[in-house]
């Protein structure tokens, strides 16, 4: 019975597929953004997410792969926050708020003019179709996905140590600049590959709340990476079944679970859980104590 | 298979300090010739020269803001130079990197990143072991000795994050051991460290100076610990003084350095 409830959806291809685009999605999504976090760029990943949207529009109008404009959009969107803060004393964070915001709004404009004669829907790009995803679609998440992986694996040590320590890594000898701008492309093309199941708005979700779940638990890279991709997975299953069943978006349906995987982590995490872990003082209620010591440390 | 382990036993350590006089008048000398830096309009360092001898032990000092980290990354090529050149054995240093070990100010890293001692001690060995390849067993035997040496092999499974200070700073003097480097530098290793830790970095520092390497180490106190360097190299944006601790150490240059008295131990 409850295994006729798992099988049900499975007999219809576009379930087939978007299961399928989901789970690569959570999987590279959470190993990719385990390093946004460790590097406090979260943001950056929302950057970029936002500013492929005018490379998927040119792309439709030039007639070329949109992965291609959209990975395009991406690189240029990092390479333009890299160069307003080298160049002038505007910080990190305003440049991205700045070059993000004018690619978005770029894209919108683009998309708007050709979606009457394309067929296309800025809805889809923003949050996601993952149920009209073709054959063709998921081979080429699938391609991404694994170079992704393998791409991280191959850099797997280098890529911890200039995360980590980027002027010991660069005095050692590595070269951190390729380190960082090959960082940046497997964001980028991450970002592209999950366009489909969750929109460039949400996918920020994906790419840092599994990693940030399982960083509440574990205290090693490759193990955040390992477990985030693992609640990633679930949480795009478990999402996609909900959207199913109750007839939810799906994007926002993964988002949901994987917050809710967040929150059962915040609370119980055995080292640094709410519930679980009580800063200096013992008594009292642990809720309350949380509520004070947000509302007022005077 | 003893060959990584530091000589330790003081019958090797006469040994090397035996040899340290010979290579010390010939090879692997760092010089700093003509070093300026420059942010944008703000001249951080001016015309800074002077020469490094393999098994000294070189202290940077300086008042706040006198560029002493500044120097440091500017040598490593961390930081642009405006003028002047680096070189080392004579060849560009930073042709050399391989060479080098670079520990930064620990307030400059995060020390909640997910790792543990051990995870980052082996980063050390990262360049040694070159692309697309895993760590050998040779490198994590040189690692697992490294930790020995500095006394923090119980705590190889620890977060980094819940060590003291201290045990924090001997982790990452492991990672600089790890790292076999011929020069090691160092970003205030002492900041906010106990008595008995400082007392056994130095212990260290002296060990790998008897095996000929070259220690840079910027240090911001100029209390008693000033007494283990060999050599210091006094700044204040310019270059006031190098050479010798007690040539430098001079009332002259303290105050052209920091202005108005200053007490220090010789």
């Amino acid at each position: 019975m409850s295994l006729d409830l798992l099988l049900e959806p499975l007999h219809y291809g576009f379930m087939q597929r978007s299961l399928l685009i989901a789970i690569l999605v959570g999987l590279i999504c959470a190993v990719v953004g385990s390093y946004l976090m460790v590097q406090r760029l979260a943001l950056l990943g929302d950057a970029i997410s936002h500013s492929v949207l005018p490379g998927l529009a040119i792309a439709f109008i030039l007639n070329i792969n949109i992965f291609v404009g959209a990975f395009v959009a991406g690189i240029l969107s990092t390479m333009a926050i890299a160069w307003i803060r080298t160049r002038t004393s505007i910080k990190e964070d305003a440049a991205m708020g700045i070059v993000f915001s004018a690619f978005f709004a770029l894209g919108i404009t683009l998309i708007t003019q050709v979606q009457k004669d394309n067929k296309i829907d800025l809805n889809h790009f923003l949050f996601g179709n993952i149920l009209g995803v073709s054959s063709q679609e998921v081979l080429d998440t699938a391609l991404i996905s694994a170079l992704v992986l393998l791409v991280v694996a191959l850099l797997y040590k280098e890529l911890q140590f200039y995360t980590f320590d980027p002027k010991g890594a660069q005095a050692a000898g590595l070269p951190v600049n390729l380190l960082n701008f090959g960082l940046m492309v497997l964001i980028a093309l991450t970002i592209v590959a999950s366009m489909k199941a969750v929109g460039v708005i949400l996918v920020l979700s994906l790419l840092i709340t599994p990693g940030a779940t399982a960083y509440l638990l574990v205290k090693r890279l490759h193990w955040v990476m390992i477990l985030g991709a693992a609640i990633g997975i679930v949480s795009s299953i478990c999402g996609m079944y909900l959207s199913y069943y109750r007839n939810l978006p799906s994007g926002p349906a993964i988002v949901l679970v994987a917050s809710s995987f967040f929150i059962l982590a915040l609370l119980f995490s055995p080292t640094q859980g709410i519930f679980t872990h009580s800063p200096a003082q013992p008594s009292g209620n642990s809720i309350w104590r949380e509520i004070k010591s947000l509302l007022g440390r005077t | 298979m003893t060959s990584f382990t530091l000589p330790h036993n003081p019958d090797a350590a006469m040994d090397l300090s035996a040899h340290k006089d010979v290579c010390r008048d010939s090879a692997n000398l760092i010089r700093i010739d003509h070093v300026g830096v420059k942010y944008r309009a703000f001249e951080a360092l001016q015309d800074i020269s002077f020469v490094a001898h393999p098994g000294r032990l070189i202290g940077i000092i300086g008042p706040n803001g006198a560029g002493k980290s500044t120097l440091l990354q500017a040598m490593l090529g961390l930081t642009p130079l405006a003028t002047g050149t680096v070189s080392y054995d004579g060849k560009p240093l930073t042709d050399q990197l391989e060479r080098i070990a670079y520990v930064p100010q620990r307030s400059q890293l995060d020390l909640t990143y997910p790792a543990t001692v051990w995870d980052v001690v082996m980063l050390g060995r990262v360049k040694k072991t070159g692309w697309f390849r895993r760590f050998s067993a040779y490198s994590r035997q040189v690692a697992a000795a490294a930790l020995e040496r500095v006394g923090m092999t119980e705590y190889r499974d620890r977060p980094i994050g819940q060590l003291s200070g201290g045990q924090q700073q001997r982790v990452f003097l492991a990672r600089a051991i790890a790292q076999e480097a011929d020069v090691v530098c160092f970003d205030e290793p002492f900041v906010g460290i106990d008595q008995k830790t400082e007392a056994i970095i130095f212990e260290i520092f002296h060990e790998l100076t008897r095996s000929g390497k070259t220690l840079l180490v910027i240090n911001h106190d100029l209390g008693e610990s000033i007494a283990h360097f060999d050599d210091l190299v006094l700044l204040n944006k310019t270059l006031i003084a190098s050479g010798d601790r007690r040539s430098v150490l001079t009332s002259e240059h303290l105050s052209e350095a920091y202005g108005g008295k200053v007490m220090f131990f010789q």
